[in-house]
């Protein structure tokens, strides 16, 4: 390692505001950090890095309260005592507040209403005192070198400025430790820089500030220091002052680990075949009134895996729902075709029609419905296969399609009348892959195949993707694990910020080069 | 295991499915006692049950309505005046074979109509409905402005809410409705074949079924039920057109939901409309359809109230709506949508006109009798909310 680490003396001068010692917090069955520490000292910027799922979220969820006290292991100590957060405000009482990638604004609410929600300023006890929360909020809002009226509804603000008011709401509960989750990931340009003076001016006013970005020419350009996480376990810290660190040696500490050897070995054999062909592909979200897709073009050839690699919320997710029938009602603006036919699918039933299938990222929030048992769930996408003409389910022939399923994929549960709600996700993902499969597709799109289940289900998994290629099929593949991608896939799409960042053949991509792209 | 601790399982897993059945017999075994046999006697059930009609297919419609995660308040109102509509028609000399169908024509119309805005402009049925409430609360008083109360005279369209089906005339079991008693046997052939078939298959499935003495002790038990409601019948005009009709419906709504892709589709949207569409289901298609068929049996309970009262009146159809929406609620239908049988809302329906059939035999003042139906309403969804988050 020939960057420097922030070696013990240093640390020593710059007294440490906030340390966690040893932090471990399991969820059911994956261990999402493993005996973290993490050191901040007074008055810095520190940026927190790391790959998806690598455990800063779940980290500064630890620090805030959200996973209280007795829910993990290891001690927070703030300001040389050891602290035992039971809630979010019990960290905030402290000094301790986070402002989420979401904002946590009341659209419908005027910014000083919104600065000072829970935390009214009040007279006689019990009567708002209007003046003067106005007053206060106006001073905060200056704090922030934000100029607007403060009776503005924040619906009727851009997201920069929305962001700046959660700053000041923070501000005005005399923060001491600001955490920033993501908060250039939705501004523009001007909107970033400007956020990030003033996270420098916070910091010369005092004002610790940890920040979590995977812009890391933002990290390398504002951070004081860098500690970097790798699947729960913390790499290392750095020292990022004038350019100490560069966008490189992050990167390879955060993918620096040898791909697994739990991808099933299939040889790379692509077909010339065409079956799915995007051409200057544009969306535009009109519930957010922004172009979350831009002018991306690609194709999928007959009988390959292509991965599609980036960052959470780089736009694949609305990609793949958007060519799926568009059930969002984006604004499309595009050519697609399949099987050498041009297709306009307004409804996700001519996708399915045409051979599109799309097992969803968030099997329980729009993939499976969790009430109803695992045949019904197999079946739904394609009941006409197992009804008559007036439209009756033969219902004997639905049971011995969910069980040719159960075996054929392993889905382990005592019968096909089990109710989705009591499988593990590893089955829950199984029967969503089932259902999609039932429809017999020639493309067939896997959000997240693996997000949350254990490596068995996951080997499970990859092994049916690879039967189904040697059967034709041909499967698009979104996946934020860069292992997973690398292991699988025979081409990858890399996808920034709506636009198709790159496209690499398997021999020449490496974590490396893929985290470069999606991070541009 | 042995019998007992059986029978304790399988009460204790299916207790939310059995819990209303279990309810109604309490129900109606106080009632018993407290009227000194008066409210099981044939006649009170005959008219409990023709009673229970007109909310009983309004709460059949209202089951899919809250199964899809919405609500209809106007169909009281609706039924009223759609009953008022039908009553004019045949004043001024429209036969009733004629009137029927244009009246649940007219239904399925109104349906329609509410659910355009909560389709199309995504308007929430809760304030479309209730526009719907207003709108034919108005315009039953404005037909029935000029006349008051409109008696009706077709004896035909009178039969359906006071009639019974004929008898044959033998000389056997005088004072006894044997074609009643036929069905009711038939109908127990039924189900125990029905049982026995889809056992079978299951079996055949290596699904978990009911031991064989639990098994034998549900068959027992419920054509035992089957036999006494059809005996009790039996003992005073026989099935009424309403049961009959009632019974209709209920097959039919059933068989939908059960055994077709509408039916899967319907609960699919309920459950998670995300996936549903994402599933190729047409979202707002189902929704059309499902305020359609409420409309059209809004139009049969306005013609089962009105045939009933033999007229149409100003006041017809008032707190419908709600006593249909309570019915499906006890009936174990889950506010949170996706979940709920048409059989449990007509069970529902039962429970709540029992209260009132029985509370009036008792003379009980009407005010005591809505604090009572409230308190019974409050109790069924804390029993559903209770047993639903411990079963999980």
């Amino acid at each position: 390692m020939n960057t420097p680490v922030l070696d013990k003396r240093e640390t020593a001068m710059n007294t440490p505001i906030l340390e966690m010692r040893n932090i471990t917090k399991t969820f059911p069955g994956v261990k999402a950090l493993s005996d973290v520490t993490f050191q901040v000292a007074q008055g810095e910027i520190h940026s927190l890095c790391g790959e998806n799922g690598a455990g800063k979220s779940t980290l500064m969820k630890v620090l805030s309260g959200v996973y209280p006290f007795g829910e993990y292991s290891g001690d927070i100590v703030f300001n040389g005592t050891v602290q035992k957060f039971g809630t979010i405000s019990d960290s905030e009482e402290v000094g301790i507040a986070i402002i989420y990638q979401e904002l946590a604004l009341i659209p419908d609410m005027t910014v000083y209403e919104n600065i000072f929600l829970g935390n009214e300023i009040k007279t006689n006890g019990f009567m708002i005192d209007w003046n003067e929360t106005i007053k206060r909020a106006s001073a905060a809002l200056k704090k922030v070198k934000l100029n607007v009226n403060p009776a503005t509804k924040i619906k009727d603000l851009g997201v920069g400025k929305q962001q700046l008011v959660e700053i000041a709401k923070a501000l005005s509960k005399n923060v001491k430790v600001l955490i920033l989750d993501e908060p250039t990931a939705a501004l523009n340009e001007d909107d970033s820089k400007n956020l990030l003076n003033l996270m420098r001016d916070l910091r010369n006013n005092g004002i610790t500030c940890i920040i979590i970005s995977h812009k890391l020419k933002e990290v390398v350009d504002i951070a004081d220091s860098v500690t970097i996480l790798r699947d729960g376990q913390t790499v290392c810290t750095l020292s990022a002052k004038k350019g100490e660190v560069t966008e490189h040696d992050l990167i390879k500490h955060m993918v620096g680990r040898e791909i697994d050897n739990i991808y099933p070995k299939r040889e790379h054999k692509g077909s010339d075949e065409i079956v799915l062909e995007v051409k200057n592909w544009n969306a535009y979200d009109p519930n957010i009134g922004r172009n979350i897709l831009k002018n991306m073009n690609f194709n999928i050839k007959k009988g390959e895996i292509v991965g599609f690699a980036g960052l959470m919320g780089a736009g694949r997710t609305e990609l793949a729902k958007s060519i799926f029938g568009n059930p969002d009602g984006y604004k499309i603006n595009g050519e697609m075709r399949v099987k050498n036919k041009n297709v306009n699918f307004s409804h996700s039933q001519q996708a399915i029609a045409s051979g599109l299938a799309y097992v969803s990222e968030d099997r329980k929030g729009n993939g499976l419905i969790l009430m109803q048992d695992i045949k019904q769930n197999i079946t739904l996408a394609n009941l006409g296969a197992i009804s008559n003409q007036l439209g009756v389910v033969d219902g004997n022939a639905e049971v011995k399609i969910a069980n040719e399923y159960r075996i054929s994929i392993n889905i382990k549960t005592p019968s096909v009348e089990q109710l989705v709600s009591n499988l593990s996700g590893g089955n829950q993902q199984k029967v969503s892959v089932a259902k999609w499969l039932f429809t017999k597709p020639n493309v067939l799109i896997l959000d997240e195949p693996t997000r949350g289940i254990d490596v068995g289900a996951k080997y499970e998994i990859y092994t049916l993707m690879n039967k189904l290629v040697e059967q034709g099929m041909s499967i698009i593949m979104i996946s934020s694990e860069l292992p997973e991608v690398l292991g699988m896939s025979d081409r990858i799409y890399v996808v920034s910020e709506g636009r198709i960042a790159g496209e690499l053949p398997i021999e020449k991509a490496t974590q490396e080069n893929i985290m470069q792209l999606a991070t541009s | 295991m042995s019998f007992t601790q059986n029978l304790q399982k399988v009460l204790r897993e299916n207790i939310r499915e059995y819990g209303m059945y279990i309810a109604l017999f309490i129900i109606f075994a106080i009632f018993t006692v407290t009227t000194k046999g008066v409210f099981i006697s044939s006649r009170n059930m005959a008219n409990l049950l023709n009673q229970t009609g007109y909310i009983a297919v309004l709460a059949v419609g209202m089951t899919l309505v809250i199964v899809i995660r919405h609500i209809d308040l106007s169909v009281g109102f609706m039924a009223g005046f759609l009953g008022a509509v039908a009553a004019i028609a045949m004043k001024s000399g429209t036969p009733a074979i004629v009137v029927i169908p244009v009246v649940m024509a007219l239904g399925v119309l109104g349906g329609l109509i509410t659910a355009f805005p909560v389709a199309r402009l995504g308007v929430p049925s809760f304030v479309a409905s209730l526009a719907g409430f207003l709108i034919y609360r108005g315009l039953i008083l404005m037909v029935t402005m000029g006349t008051g109360t409109i008696i009706i005279a077709d004896p035909f369209f009178n039969a359906i809410g006071n009639g019974y089906i004929p008898d044959i005339p033998i000389g056997i079991l005088p004072g006894v409705h044997k074609v009643t008693l036929m069905l009711g046997l038939i109908a127990i052939g039924l189900f125990i074949y029905s049982e026995l078939n889809s056992r079978k298959q299951k079996e055949a499935y290596n699904f978990e079924v009911l031991t064989r003495d639990i098994f034998i002790l549900k068959l027992i038990f419920v054509s035992a039920l089957i036999a006494a409601v059809t005996w009790v019948l039996a003992g005073y005009n026989g099935l009424s057109w309403t049961v009959v009709i009632v019974l209709i419906v209920v097959a039919v709504y059933h068989f939908i939901t059960t055994q077709t892709v509408l039916g899967r589709h319907i609960y699919a949207v309920g459950g998670n409309p995300e996936a549903a569409k994402l599933s190729g289901i047409n979202v707002n298609r189902i929704i059309f359809m499902v305020f359609g068929s409420m409309g059209m049996l809004t139009a049969l309970s306005g013609i089962l109230f009105a045939s009933r009262l033999k007229s149409a009146t100003t006041t017809a159809g008032t707190l419908f709506e709600l006593d249909a929406i309570a019915a499906a609620y006890v009936g174990g239908v889950s506010a949170a949508g996706g979940v709920g049988k048409v059989t449990g809302s007509i069970i529902g329906a039962l429970v709540m006109m029992s209260l009132v059939s029985g509370m009036n035999l008792m003379s009980i003042d009407i005010s005591m009798q809505y604090v009572v139906r409230g308190l019974v309403l409050a109790a069924a969804v804390i029993f559903d909310v209770m047993t639903r988050s411990s079963g999980k």
